[in-house]
C-alpha cells in the first residue's frame, strides 16, 4: 500500500508528536521530582515543533491525502490544529502553577494531554469514518483519565465516572450511526459517502436515521443541550488545570469533527442535519444562558456559558455555507483563547489550599490587583460579546452567516440570549470593581503565568485589529 | 431447509436467550457464565459466515481472557447488587414501553425494505485460502493507519491505568535488591567502643 514513503510527508507532524510523547513518557520515569520542570519544557517544545512542522506544509488552499484517503490535510484542518497546539501550550503554562500548588505535578498530566492533542489531530484530519472514530476515542480516553487524575478527590472521581459512562454511550450512538451509513453507502471514506448520497439512491428515511445518530454523537462532544448533562459536573469536579484543558482545545476538535462528518460526508443531507442542529443550538442558547445566571461557582458558570457558546458555534455550522463554516471556525478559535484566559485567572488567584472558584472570591479584586482585575474585565466582556473586543466580532460573523442562510428567527433567539448572558458576565465585573474585598488577595502565581495571562487577556483587545486577516484565513481555508 | 439455516436459527435462539439471562439473572457469577455462552454462540455464528479467525479470536480474547478476569472481579469484590435492583418492577412498564416504541421505530427504518438483498448486492465472494492471511494482509496494508491508532489507544489505556492506580506507599517492607547490593560497610556496621568494665562489678 505504501509504495512511496514521501506520500507520508503530510503525516509528519502527527508522527513527530507521537514520537515525542513516547520520549516524554520514558523521560518522566527517570526524572526526579525536583527536575520535573524539564517535562513541562519538553511538552511545550513538542507543541512548538509540531506547529513548525505543520506550518512547513501549510495546506491552506490545498488538499493532501495520505494512506488511501484515511488522512486528509487541508486548510481547515491545519488552522484548527495550529490553534489546538497554541491553546494547549497556554494551558500547560497555567496548569504547571496549579498542579505544583496541589501536588499533582506529574508527567502523566503532560503525556495524557499530548495524547489527547494527538487524538484531536487525527480526528481533525480524519478522511474516513474509522479514523474519525479512533481519533475521537483517543482524545476522549485521555480526557477521562485526566479528569480522574486527582485520585484523592471523590468529586473528581464521580465526575470522571459520569464523563466516562456518558461518553461511552455517545460513542456507541455515533458508531451505530456510522455503521448504518456504511450499510447504506458501502463505504467508510468520507468523500465516497458524500458521492454515494449525492446519487440519492438510498432510502431517505434510513439516511435520516443515520444522520440522527451522527448528530447526537457530535452534540455530545460539543456538550450541546440536551446532551449537556456532563458539562457542568465535569467542569466543576475535574482538577482546574484539567477543566482548563477540556474547555479549550477539544472544542476546536469538535468543530473539526463536525466539519468532516456533516459538511463533507453528509453534505447532501444538509437540510436534515441543519434542522437538528437548529434545535440543538436554540436549546443550548436558552438553557446555557439561563442556567448560568443561577450559578455561584465560577467554574460551573463557565461550564454553562460554554454550553451557550456551543449554541453559537452550531449556529454557524447549520448555515451550511462556506461563510457559515468559516464563521463557526473563527468563533471556536476565539472562544478557545477566551476560555483559557478565564480559567487562567482562576488559577492565577489560587494557591495551595485555596481555590478561587467562587464568584465571591473575586470581590474587590480591583482594589488589590487592578491589573488582574482589568484582564478579567477584558475576558468577561469578550465572552459576553461587547463591541471593541474580539468576542463581539465572532458573534457578529456567526449571526451574519445564519441570517444569510435564512435562519432569522434563530438569530433573534441568539441575540436575545446573548443579552441575557451579558448579565452574568457583568456580574463578575461588578463584583470585582464595586464590592468591598473581604479577604486578602494573595497572588503567588509565578512570572510565566502572569506574562502569558496578560498576553492572553490583552489578546481579546488586540485580536480585533487582526480580525480581518484571521477571518480571511478562515474563509480561505474553505476555498 | 439447508443445514446452515437450521444452525443459524438454533444458534441465534441460544444467543438471544443467553444475552437475556445476562441481564436478568440475580447471581453475578451465573450472569458472567451466560455472557460466556453469548460470546461462544456468536463466535459460532461467525464460523457460519466463514470468518474462522475472528471466531477463534473472539473465543480466545473474550472467553479466555476478559471473562476470566471478569469472574475474578465478581468473586473478589463482593458487590451487593440489591440496591441496584431497587425499583426494577416500578420502572419496568415505562422501560418496556419505551423499548417497544424504539424497537418498532428501528424495525420500520432498518427492515428488509431498506436493507434487503434486492437493494444491495450480496458481499463479494469469500476470500480463497486462509482467512487469517487475508485479514493480516488487509490490516497491515489498507488499514495500517487505523491499526496504529488503535495501538496508541491501548498505550493510553496502559498509561491511564497506571497513573490512576499506582501509588508509592510509605513504609512498605519490600526488598530492593539494587539497594541491598550497593550497601556499604559504613551503613550496616557500627563499631561500638566498649569501655573496659570495672573489675569490681565483674567480680561480684
Amino acid at each position: 500500500m505504501i509504495e512511496n514513503w514521501s506520500s507520508l510527508i503530510p503525516l509528519l507532524p502527527e508522527v513527530f508528536l507521537l514520537g515525542m510523547i513516547c520520549v516524554i513518557l520514558i523521560a518522566g520515569l527517570y526524572i526526579d521530582e525536583k527536575r520535573r520542570g524539564i517535562i513541562h519544557f519538553l511538552a511545550i517544545l513538542t507543541l512548538a515543533l509540531t506547529a513548525v512542522l505543520t506550518l512547513r506544509h501549510f495546506a491552506v488552499g490545498q488538499r493532501y491525502t495520505a494512506l488511501g484517503g484515511m488522512f486528509v490535510r487541508d486548510g481547515v484542518g491545519d488552522i484548527l490544529k495550529l490553534f489546538v497546539y497554541l491553546s494547549t501550550a497556554i494551558v500547560f503554562v497555567y496548569a504547571k502553577h496549579w498542579l505544583r500548588a496541589n501536588k499533582l505535578f506529574s508527567p502523566e498530566f503532560y503525556v495524557l494531554a499530548l495524547f489527547a492533542v494527538l487524538g484531536m489531530c487525527i480526528l481533525i484530519s480524519g478522511g474516513n469514518l474509522l479514523t474519525i472514530y479512533l481519533g475521537l476515542e483517543l482524545m476522549a480516553l485521555s480526557s477521562y483519565a485526566m479528569v480522574a487524575l486527582n485520585r484523592d478527590s471523590p468529586v473528581a472521581a464521580e465526575s470522571a465516572m459520569k464523563y466516562f459512562v456518558l461518553g461511552a454511550l455517545a460513542s456507541g450512538l455515533l458508531l451505530y450511526g456510522m455503521s448504518i451509513l456504511y450499510g447504506l453507502t458501502g463505504s467508510l471514506d468520507i468523500t465516497l459517502i458524500a458521492k454515494a448520497l449525492e446519487s440519492g439512491r438510498q432510502p431517505e428515511v434510513a439516511v435520516a436515521f443515520a444522520v440522527v445518530f451522527v448528530v447526537v454523537g457530535i452534540g455530545f462532544k460539543f456538550g450541546a443541550v440536551p446532551f449537556h448533562m456532563w458539562v457542568p459536573d465535569v467542569y466543576h469536579g475535574a482538577p482546574t488545570a484539567v477543566t482548563l484543558f477540556l474547555a479549550s482545545a477539544p472544542k476546536l476538535a469538535a468543530v473539526g469533527m463536525a466539519f468532516r462528518l456533516l459538511a463533507e460526508g453528509l453534505e447532501p443531507m444538509v437540510k436534515d442535519w441543519a434542522q437538528m442542529l437548529g434545535f440543538l443550538a436554540m436549546m443550548s442558547l436558552v438553557v446555557g444562558n439561563l442556567a448560568a445566571i443561577a450559578q455561584t461557582n465560577l467554574k460551573r458558570m463557565l461550564a454553562y456559558s460554554t454550553i451557550s457558546h456551543v449554541g453559537f458555534i452550531l449556529l454557524g455550522i447549520l448555515a451550511g455555507s462556506e461563510q457559515g463554516y468559516a464563521a463557526a471556525m473563527f468563533y471556536a478559535i476565539t472562544y478557545a483563547l477566551m476560555t483559557t484566559a478565564a480559567f487562567g485567572m482562576i488559577i492565577a488567584l489560587s494557591h495551595s489550599g485555596f481555590e478561587a472558584e467562587r464568584i465571591e472570591d473575586f470581590k474587590g479584586l480591583n482594589q488589590r490587583q487592578p491589573w488582574l482585575a482589568f484582564l478579567m474585565l477584558l475576558v468577561m466582556a469578550s465572552l459576553g460579546g461587547f463591541p471593541p473586543l474580539v468576542g463581539f466580532f465572532s458573534k457578529l460573523y456567526v449571526l451574519q452567516a445564519a441570517i444569510n442562510a435564512g435562519w432569522l428567527w434563530l438569530a433573534i433567539v441568539a441575540v436575545v440570549m446573548a443579552v441575557v448572558g451579558a448579565y452574568y458576565y457583568l456580574r463578575v465585573i461588578k463584583v470585582m470593581y464595586f464590592d468591598e474585598p473581604d479577604r486578602e488577595h494573595q497572588i503567588q502565581a509565578p512570572g510565566d503565568v502572569r506574562v502569558v495571562l496578560a498576553a492572553n487577556g490583552l489578546l481579546q483587545l488586540f485580536l480585533t485589529l487582526f480580525v480581518g486577516s484571521l477571518t480571511a484565513l478562515c474563509v480561505a481555508a474553505w476555498q | 431447509m439447508p443445514i446452515e439455516t437450521i444452525l443459524f436459527f438454533a444458534l441465534s435462539t441460544v444467543l438471544v436467550i443467553a444475552a437475556g439471562a445476562v441481564v436478568t439473572l440475580r447471581n453475578p457469577v451465573h450472569a458472567a457464565m451466560c455472557l460466556v455462552l453469548t460470546f461462544f454462540t456468536s463466535s459460532m455464528l461467525w464460523v457460519l459466515l466463514r470468518a474462522e479467525f475472528l471466531a477463534i479470536a473472539l473465543v480466545l480474547v473474550y472467553v479466555g481472557a476478559v471473562m476470566v478476569l471478569f469472574l475474578f472481579v465478581v468473586m473478589m469484590l463482593d458487590i451487593n447488587t440489591t440496591p441496584l435492583r431497587e425499583g426494577f418492577a416500578r420502572y419496568l412498564p415505562v422501560g418496556l414501553l419505551i423499548a417497544a416504541i424504539m424497537a418498532a421505530q428501528m424495525i420500520a427504518v432498518l427492515g428488509t425494505q431498506h436493507f434487503g438483498f434486492d437493494r444491495y448486492a450480496a458481499p463479494a465472494a469469500v476470500v480463497e485460502g486462509s482467512n487469517t492471511e487475508a485479514l493480516g494482509r488487509l490490516l497491515y496494508t489498507q488499514y495500517v493507519y487505523p491499526f496504529e491508532i488503535a495501538a496508541v489507544i491501548l498505550l493510553v489505556a496502559i498509561v491511564a491505568a497506571i497513573a490512576l492506580t499506582h501509588r508509592r506507599r510509605e513504609g512498605v517492607k519490600t526488598q530492593d535488591p539494587g539497594k541491598q547490593t550497593m550497601v556499604t560497610k559504613a551503613e550496616r556496621l557500627r563499631v561500638v567502643k566498649v569501655g573496659s568494665e570495672s573489675k569490681e562489678g565483674r567480680g561480684a
